[in-house]
């Protein structure tokens, strides 16, 4: 029996241990409690462990040792059903939606006998639909999921939890794929539900968000639990500092702007995307030497398509594109990066990285085939093994072997290797996109100081990104994106943020100023 | 042509083409189960011939057909059994055990039938299903011939499709079914057993290919010969992906290759036309591959998790 029989507890994880195949100790004694009604954070840094503790509460992996304690009684948990029985429900952070079947068939996916005939799914719709208005989630149960927004999709996984009934919800990153409005919204919304008796835990690795929405924190770091903490009796200096383990610079400091020479510029691109519809029009701009020109905007404006044109990888018309003195034709674009350009794509697991290769064979995925990595045909692994150390060396890349499995990094490892390997080639004009996304704040502070000190040195900058501090804290110029067009250029002065705010809306710069 | 001879032309190749296509279509309907779990087997084509030996001995020793169809059914299950532990438990890759089943049901077929019936002296044909004549709607002129003068393995189609699109869209298993395909971590997270539904997939896949299979020897040719689905199994891999991985859409698809199969034996028992029968017999794969190929166009996913095995 639980030592501590506080009524108010509603979930006690002890001593929960936790590894995987690969020697990777996800969870090394980690200790969890929470009470009836609260918003409990679990913060902490990828990789830290919070994902895989929550996946064991509901479930998903078996832990090694540790017990479990649910509601004053030993929960033994085998698989996820168990779990939704008990009355725990979980929102993933990548959704669990099949995007094929509607809303009200992933709701009732599981929950029927194989041999029920769902003939007719009006009950189930009417009770979605009445549960969406009471909840004003404001859910179709009709619609696909595919042809929902992410932000639907996940009032849909939140719905799916509640009409299976939760008195526990577990919520891994929920905002990490929303605007800065959707999150707001999903803030206000998951305090309503605390008000009204359930208990939420919140796993995040954003400081802003723990200490808006938690009522007390518990900081994990390398697979242990380091405190929990009330929520109003700290700070997000002392939360960062537990998180990483070190003082944490909060603010970046960069030189003074020196820009020189134009080195990249673009006259009236246009782009259409998949659909064929007009994504990016008669967009035009120049970087300078020196410089970073941030992309502020909506996700969703034209931004990746804009990205995917100029390193060559989607068809685009243009009046002209200079790089470095060279005008580019619609035929060089594929080899603007043997001309000096590097990209960071926004999706390192997709287009940033080979995930079932190593670490080094990722280093090398664009020069393998040139001096001195290859010879005669032949890779010359004895060099490819050194280059690989040193970079993982000099960018701090936290990995055990260079041949390992890139799958296996975190997410902010992961990133470093792409960071790396593009800045390693000295180039004239680098292509950024979302280069922190979804990584914790150890790797985003080495990420961006690595982005200015490539300023720095020289390069040109153009960075692309929805996070709106992190275009303010880099930027020495800010052109914001609406529906594909440039709505204005504005100077990253903290004051201007509002007005940025405006523009990503649409207005003009007329009105905005 | 005159108009006459012309009509009963034509009422004789429409009259083959749902026969011709039956067998495929019982293996069609089963690979759509199969695929829509999020498993491929193209092994159909053994798996096929399994169930027409299967079929054929059980009938010929027994004497009776249903037994021998009931005999092709348990071997297809059993195959499946197979299959399933290779590719789902195991986790071997799916189109190499595929093409393991492809030849040891080749192998397999042709060794027991050789040894069990080659030497044979007495006569080894069976009697086969009969066709069955609908009362009066036979009788119609031209759509009788077409439509209802089968045997029962033929009307049996009628009777697999539309179950087998209520199972898969109307029950909470089809459900599981199809979500255990697209995104089994989704399924596996609400409870279904993902490997549970992987297996049963498989083995009404396999269950079904062998009764395509038993329609061979049991509703038309009278006997078993070694390579007797010649083809069939890899055409209703393709008919799957045509029909968009649904039961209709495996139903009109097979019988597209139906209708090329019925004219090339028409244009064979033509006095005049002097085409070495190889090329006609090659006739219906070809034109419906290239029909397959040339429509595929519009483009409808496969199954998104088709050919990964889970965890």
């Amino acid at each position: 029996m639980p030592k501590n029989n506080d009524p108010q507890t509603i979930l006690r994880m002890e001593e929960i241990h936790k590894s995987f195949p690969g020697g990777v100790f996800a969870n090394r004694g980690v200790n969890l409690e929470v009470r009836q009604g609260e918003i409990h954070c679990l913060l902490g840094e990828n990789g830290a462990g919070k994902t895989v503790l929550m996946s064991v509460l509901y479930g998903l992996y078996k832990p090694d040792a540790g017990c479990i304690y649910y509601k004053n009684e030993k929960f033994d948990v085998h698989n996820p059903k168990d779990a939704i029985q008990n009355r725990i429900g979980m929102v993933h952070q990548h959704f669990m939606l099949v995007e094929t079947l509607s809303v009200a068939e992933n709701i009732i996916l599981g929950q029927y006998k194989p041999w029920k005939v769902l003939n007719n799914l009006d009950p189930v719709i009417k009770k979605i639909q009445q549960m969406s208005k009471d909840y004003s989630l404001n859910v179709d149960p009709t619609s696909l999921v595919k042809d929902l927004s992410v932000g639907e999709q996940q009032r849909v996984e939140i719905l799916k939890a509640l009409y299976h009934g939760a008195d526990l919800l577990i919520l891994d990153e929920p905002t990490a794929v929303l605007t800065p409005q959707e999150s707001e919204n999903l803030l206000d919304f998951l305090r309503q539900l605390a008000d009204k008796g359930l208990t939420i835990v919140f796993i995040t690795h954003k400081l802003e968000e723990v200490m808006q929405i938690s009522d007390r924190v518990t900081i994990l770091r390398d697979g242990k639990t380091i405190a929990t903490v009330n929520t109003k009796e700290t700070n997000p200096r002392e939360l960062a500092k537990m998180m990483v383990g070190r003082d944490v610079l909060m603010n970046l400091t960069k030189k003074e702007k020196q820009p020189g020479r134009i080195i990249f510029s673009v006259k009236n691109l246009n782009v259409n995307d998949e659909r064929g519809l007009p994504a990016v029009r008669n967009f035009s701009f120049d970087v300078h030497e020196r410089e970073i020109v941030g992309i502020a905007g909506v996700s969703g404006n034209g931004q990746s398509e804009l990205a995917l044109a100029l390193a060559g990888l989607m068809e685009s018309e243009f009046d002209s594109i200079v790089l470095n003195d060279i005008s580019i034709t619609k035929r060089d674009l594929t080899r603007l990066n043997q001309l000096g350009m590097a990209h960071i794509p926004e999706d390192r697991q997709k287009m940033g990285l080979i995930l079932p290769f190593s670490v080094s064979e990722n280093f090398i995925a664009e020069t393998f085939n040139d001096r001195p990595f290859s010879k005669y045909g032949f890779l010359q692994f004895k060099t490819i093994k050194n280059y690989s150390q040193s970079l993982v060396k000099k960018f701090s890349i936290r990995v055990g072997d260079i041949d390992e499995e890139i799958a296996h990094l975190s997410g902010g490892n992961q990133q470093k290797v792409v960071v790396a390997r593009e800045l390693d080639r000295r180039p004239k004009f680098l292509l950024v996109n979302q280069p922190t996304r979804g990584i914790d704040i150890g790797a985003t502070e080495f990420v961006r100081q690595q982005i200015i000190a490539e300023r720095d040195g020289g390069a040109a900058i153009l960075l692309i990104s929805t996070d709106l501090e992190e275009i303010f804290a880099l930027s020495d110029r800010i052109l914001v994106m609406f529906e594909g067009r440039i709505m204005g250029e504005v100077s990253p002065n903290p004051d201007m943020i509002e007005q940025v705010g405006l523009l990503m809306a649409g207005k003009t710069i007329e009105s905005a100023l | 042509m005159e108009l006459i001879p012309s009509i009963l032309f034509l009422q004789s190749i429409l009259a083959a083409t749902w026969r011709m296509a039956t067998p495929i279509l019982y293996a069609a309907v089963g690979e759509v189960f199969s695929e829509k779990a999020g498993v491929i087997n193209i092994g159909l084509e053994g798996v096929m011939l399994i169930g027409a030996f299967s079929a054929y001995s059980v009938a010929f020793e027994s004497g009776s057909l249903w037994l021998g169809l009931l005999a092709a059914i348990l071997a297809g299950i059993l195959s499946g059994l197979i299959f399933a532990f290779f590719t789902i438990t195991i986790k071997a890759n799916q189109i190499v055990v595929g093409a393991a089943f492809n030849m040891i049901g080749m192998g397999i077929t042709g060794f027991l039938y050789r040894s069990m019936y080659a030497v044979s002296a007495v006569p080894l044909g069976l009697k086969t299903f009969q066709s069955v004549e609908i009362p009066f709607l036979s009788s119609i002129p031209f759509f009788g011939e077409v439509l209802f003068k089968h045997n029962i393995m033929v009307y049996g189609t009628l009777l697999v499709v539309p179950l087998a699109t209520f199972v898969l869209y109307k029950t909470a298993f089809g459900l599981s079914i199809r979500a255990v395909g697209e995104h089994p971590k989704a399924a596996d997270t609400v409870g279904v057993n993902v490997f549970r539904m992987r297996y049963l997939s498989v083995m009404i896949g396999t269950a079904l290919a062998a009764v395509g299979g038993a329609f061979l020897v049991l509703a038309y040719a009278d006997q078993f010969v070694e390579g007797v689905v010649s083809g069939r199994g890899f055409i209703a891999l393709a008919v799957v992906v045509f029909g968009r991985w649904k039961p209709w859409g495996a139903f009109w698809s097979s019988l597209l290759f139906g209708i090329f199969y019925a004219l090339q034996l028409r244009i064979q028992t033509m006095p005049d036309v002097n085409i070495p029968y190889q090329f006609l017999q090659a006739l219906p794969y070809l034109a419906t591959l290239l029909v397959l190929v040339g429509f595929n166009k519009r483009r409808v996913q496969a199954p998104k998790t088709l050919g990964v095995p889970y965890k």
